[in-house]
């Protein structure tokens, strides 16, 4: 529901602070940029100087050629994008049995993994990876991509679209001779794009920037993601700040233009966060 | 009758159970793989000394991880700095979401780009804006003790340098990146209460205060009380900013329960142990989800 809103004048005044807010909110990304463009002894002039003089573009070429930045990014697109086509695959299957299918010990088996939500991550890290060290699955992507399979959230989420979906979309497809996965995957699946979109959005996001798990699990520096290279080299060029301000933008530049195509999505994802509790 | 209509109904044909167990399967085995069977594992492992090596070794030793624990001072110092953590950034964050929710609520013109902007530091990685904080928080030519110097403060903190001042430290960066998500949250809260509710306060004569105290706040509530439960869970969850901005130091100053567990698994070799705190640490979110439960019904406000 939208409210049409009247401009007032009286609003004015809120309008002038939450621009004042702004600049202290986004005074990091700016700060970045800004050093990022410059020599390392411009960085911390007394004032600030904001546009660097000269500018240094070189910073960006040298992040490229000195750090294996590439491998990094390719690491990271690897694990981002296969384990988010793997979470929304497996979790729109389950989420769908369970708001449409009957089979004995759904409810359940739907509070036990509703249960899960409660364990935190942290909890269980060690036990994992030990497990995961006896199959001998540590310090491999494709560990950190099978772990995506399961998520109660992304369960939970997307059950919700499907419950949404009237059941003579199902009956339909049934008369016309459909098995039941193909009812899934051509009939009711198109429908609930709008909950695929808002999850992929989310694991692809948390997928990019977790930094824990690969920590944990990758040892081989080949195999480092973005984060862990990222804080391996801020720590290895200490002293080069404008240097690391450059591998920092480019670390973040992926993951905005993600959020700013897809606001609307995130947006109501998080609405819908908020609404479930 | 209805009873046996009922039973009826819950008998499910071989085909419909097939059906349905094939479609969970998937996730059903990287639940059992990824979660259920490292749970159990990580029980055994507590109440063992399991060091990470050969399996065969492993010992039971009862309950006394579980006894260490509260004689552990680094461990203990771990718990005090995280329970200051979550006592600070809990009340910090939200009421900075509370406060950027309502002033972006009354706003007209380019709501989009001030939410865009307020939630930029959320959707950044951990790892980023550590790195950008800590040039930031650089005690003798960063920005920020620049600024504090150019207003009369003599002898700014050391921030990450100083055990006095680096959680705080790490508490404002932190807050600095979660408030967005929050006021997100509760500014969907606020466009769901009806704008009838408003018009009628002010035809009675309300202030803005009044309405927003009287019919904002109350009708906000469950969200708020959502918001705190979140944002409590997630304070005992800290570790990527330790992680990279302070090895929990300077000292001790900076140490967090997951830190800890992190720093006697792999740096220790001390599984057994680390897996204690690991489920002294679920005990501590439990507890927060009951009280949730619990506080749930008598919180929510219905119209």
């Amino acid at each position: 529901m939208t409210v049409k809103r009247k401009f007032r004048l009286r609003n004015l005044p809120f309008t002038i602070l939450l621009l004042l807010l702004v600049f202290f909110t986004i005074f990091p990304f700016l700060w970045m940029i800004s050093t990022s463009l410059k020599y390392d002894a411009q960085v911390f002039t007394n004032p600030i100087q904001w546009i660097p003089n000269p500018v240094n573009w070189n910073n960006y070429l040298r992040v490229w050629q000195d750090i294996p930045f590439l491998t990094y990014y390719k690491n990271t697109a690897i694990v981002s994008v296969c384990g988010t086509a793997l979470q929304v695959l497996c979790c729109s299957l389950a989420a769908y049995a369970f708001a449409k299918l009957r089979f004995f010990g759904k409810n359940a088996l739907f509070l036990v993994f509703l249960a899960t939500m409660m364990v935190p991550w942290h909890t269980i890290m060690i036990p994992q990876y030990i497990l995961m060290g006896q199959f001998h699955m540590t310090d491999r992507l494709v560990t950190l991509i099978l772990m995506q399979a399961f998520s109660a959230f992304g369960i939970f989420l997307m059950r919700q679209f499907f419950m949404g979906l009237p059941n003579e979309l199902r009956e339909a497809g049934k008369i016309d001779g459909a098995g039941e996965f193909r009812i899934f995957w051509q009939i009711m699946l198109p429908q609930a794009t709008p909950g695929i979109a808002t999850l992929t959005i989310f694991t692809f996001i948390g997928q990019w920037n977790d930094y824990i798990s690969p920590l944990i699990y990758l040892n081989s520096p080949e195999l480092y993601t973005l984060q862990l290279g990222l804080k391996m080299f801020a720590g290895q060029y200490t002293m080069q700040y404008a240097l690391t301000m450059a591998g920092t933008v480019c670390a973040m530049v992926p993951i905005f233009l993600v959020y700013l195509i897809f606001e609307k999505q995130i947006t109501q994802g998080i609405a819908f966060t908020g609404m479930k509790g | 009758m209805i009873s046996r209509s009922i039973r009826k109904n819950r008998r499910y044909t071989l085909r419909e159970n097939l059906t349905g167990w094939v479609f969970l399967l998937p996730a059903l085995a990287g639940f059992l793989f990824f979660f259920l069977l490292p749970i159990i594992a990580g029980v055994m492992f507590s109440f063992s000394d399991y060091t990470g090596f050969n399996l065969d070794s492993l010992q039971f030793v009862g309950l006394s991880n579980y006894q260490k624990m509260f004689s552990d001072d680094y461990f203990l110092q771990a718990l005090r700095n995280n329970v200051v953590y979550a006592l600070l950034f809990t009340p910090l964050t939200l009421i900075l979401a509370l406060f950027f929710a309502s002033t972006l609520n009354r706003v007209v013109f380019g709501r989009k780009f001030f939410r865009i902007c307020f939630f930029l530091p959320y959707i950044s990685s951990m790892v980023s804006i550590a790195v950008v904080w800590k040039l930031i928080f650089n005690p003798t030519g960063g920005p920020l003790n620049l600024l504090l110097a150019g207003i009369g403060i003599a002898e700014p903190p050391k921030w990450l340098m100083s055990s006095n001042w680096a959680l705080y430290a790490v508490i404002i960066i932190s807050v600095w990146k979660s408030f967005g998500y929050y006021m997100l949250i509760l500014l969907a809260g606020m466009q769901t209460i009806p704008s009838y509710l408003y018009e009628a306060a002010e035809i009675d004569g309300a202030s803005s205060f009044q309405r927003y105290r009287k019919i904002t706040l109350p009708l906000l509530s469950p969200t708020i009380f959502l918001c705190i439960v979140m944002l409590l869970i997630n304070s005992f969850q800290v570790f990527d900013l330790v992680s990279v901005l302070t090895k929990g130091g300077p000292g001790y100053a900076t140490q967090v329960l997951v830190f800890r567990i992190y720093t006697e698994a792999f740096t220790y070799s001390r599984m057994g142990y680390a897996s204690a705190i690991a489920y002294f640490l679920f005990l501590i979110v439990l507890v927060i989800t009951i009280i949730q439960f619990i506080g749930q019904k008598y919180w929510v406000h219905y119209e």
